[in-house]
């Protein structure tokens, strides 16, 4: 079934693809961003309750959920990686783990700066806000696993553990404000029902969500070429791509 | 799909398996413990099965909705008090400092405090708790018949 998959666990053909993805994706991510974040932050009208502080809903909620996405992405590849031992899936858990662990900084850090002026603080602790704070430790654990170890590949199936039993904290995250009474709200767009927000400020939203879903794999795209080139430097087809380079730049 | 491999996709999915079994009846036996706050009818009928009553002087947290027409405020000073409801029981909460700006009349919030009898809390901090709903003003006053009223505007108009 996943036969054409296949030739995507050689280092060169991934290379060459992640290459020509990038090529799309970068550029797409900042046009992508600029139109979302310009008419979220410029041009919605204000909220009938939090009047212009609510704008910072349009960083918040792309990066919030998806630092969820991309722990779930890496904890994909870790679940390769350990099943199917596949080495490049194992390099995409180094590459993706500090995107996520930006993301979700950026998810705590814009809550805090919009908790203080709605809530009345900065930090409360709350199910969702200590299970995503719990999410930034597995990613920045993770990365540190990677490189505990004096050899590699011991730290590579030690970070993969992590990833895949990490994956349990998701859901906590997702339910943290149905399950239990918390300070943050309810889900406004991931659920079932109707997203409870006007249109002239759900599109914007949603067009930032896309921006950071596209900008997600950029990053990745970049940072698996970078681990591939790394990890293949001794192969005679990074050897001739580094010469094709240094030709081309002269 | 080879042996090993199999093996290896057996013994992973075993573990995330059990792992999250654990988590979760881990997190099952603390249910109360997670939440944030007592809801006001939990605060007066008792919490879970056991219908554990916090005592009087604990330290505890309170999450309801603000009664409309209760809030009392000092001339004076900044003390006031307001009552808090969820689904029945009523419980009053006296405070003596600034209260955020989105706290209203029928918006939620949350206080911590003392408990100070079954259902009078003493609170040291508010916090102000928001919906998920955002729509711009125009549209509230069509849906909900709200008019919104900055804070800053109800007080001047008060005090000219």
């Amino acid at each position: 079934m996943f036969k054409w998959l296949d030739p995507y666990a050689k280092p060169q053909v991934l290379f060459a693809t992640l290459l020509w993805w990038q090529r799309w994706l970068m550029p797409l991510a900042i046009v992508v961003l600029l139109i979302g974040t310009i008419w979220g932050l410029g041009f919605t009208p204000a909220d009938y309750q939090q009047g212009d502080s609510y704008r910072i809903i349009h960083v918040h909620v792309p990066s919030a959920i998806w630092s969820m996405g991309v722990y779930a992405w890496m904890a994909i590849a870790a679940f390769i990686a350990l099943v199917w031992q596949v080495k490049t899936a194992q390099w995409a858990i180094g590459a993706m783990a500090p995107i996520g662990a930006v993301y979700t900084l950026i998810a705590l850090f814009t809550g805090a700066a919009w908790g203080k002026p709605m809530w009345g603080t900065w930090w409360v602790w709350d199910a969702r806000l200590t299970s995503e704070l719990i999410l930034l430790f597995l990613f920045l654990g993770v990365m540190a696993l990677q490189n505990a170890f004096a050899d590699r590949q011991t730290g590579d199936k030690a970070a993969a553990v992590l990833a895949v039993v990490g994956v349990v904290n998701l859901p906590i995250i997702h339910f943290s404000v149905e399950w239990w009474n918390t300070l943050h709200q309810g889900a406004t767009i991931t659920k079932f029902a109707k997203p409870s927000m006007d249109p002239s400020m759900l599109w914007p939203l949603l067009i930032c969500i896309l921006g950071f879903a596209l900008l997600f794999g950029a990053l990745t795209c970049l940072r698996l070429r970078t681990a591939i080139l790394q990890h293949e430097a001794h192969r005679p087809w990074v050897r001739q791509y580094v010469e094709e380079q240094q030709h081309a730049r002269v | 799909m080879n042996p090993r491999r199999k093996q290896r996709l057996i013994a992973v999915s075993s573990i995330l398996v059990l792992l999250s079994g654990g988590v979760g009846a881990m997190l099952y036996a603390l249910n109360e413990n997670v939440d944030l706050f007592y809801t006001p009818s939990q605060l007066v009928d008792g919490l879970g099965e056991d219908k554990n009553k916090p005592v009087v002087g604990q330290r505890l947290r309170i999450g309801g909705m603000v009664v409309k027409g209760s809030v009392r405020r000092d001339e004076h000073s900044l003390k006031v008090s307001f009552d808090l409801v969820d689904t029945g029981p009523i419980v009053t909460v006296h405070y003596d400092g600034i209260l955020p700006d989105l706290f209203r009349e029928g918006q939620g919030i949350v206080a911590q405090g003392t408990l100070l009898n079954a259902t009078t809390i003493e609170a040291t901090e508010v916090l102000a708790k928001h919906d998920e709903n955002y729509m711009p003003p125009e549209v509230a006053e069509a849906m909900k018949g709200i008019k919104h009223v900055p804070p800053k505007q109800t007080y001047s108009a008060e005090t000219p």
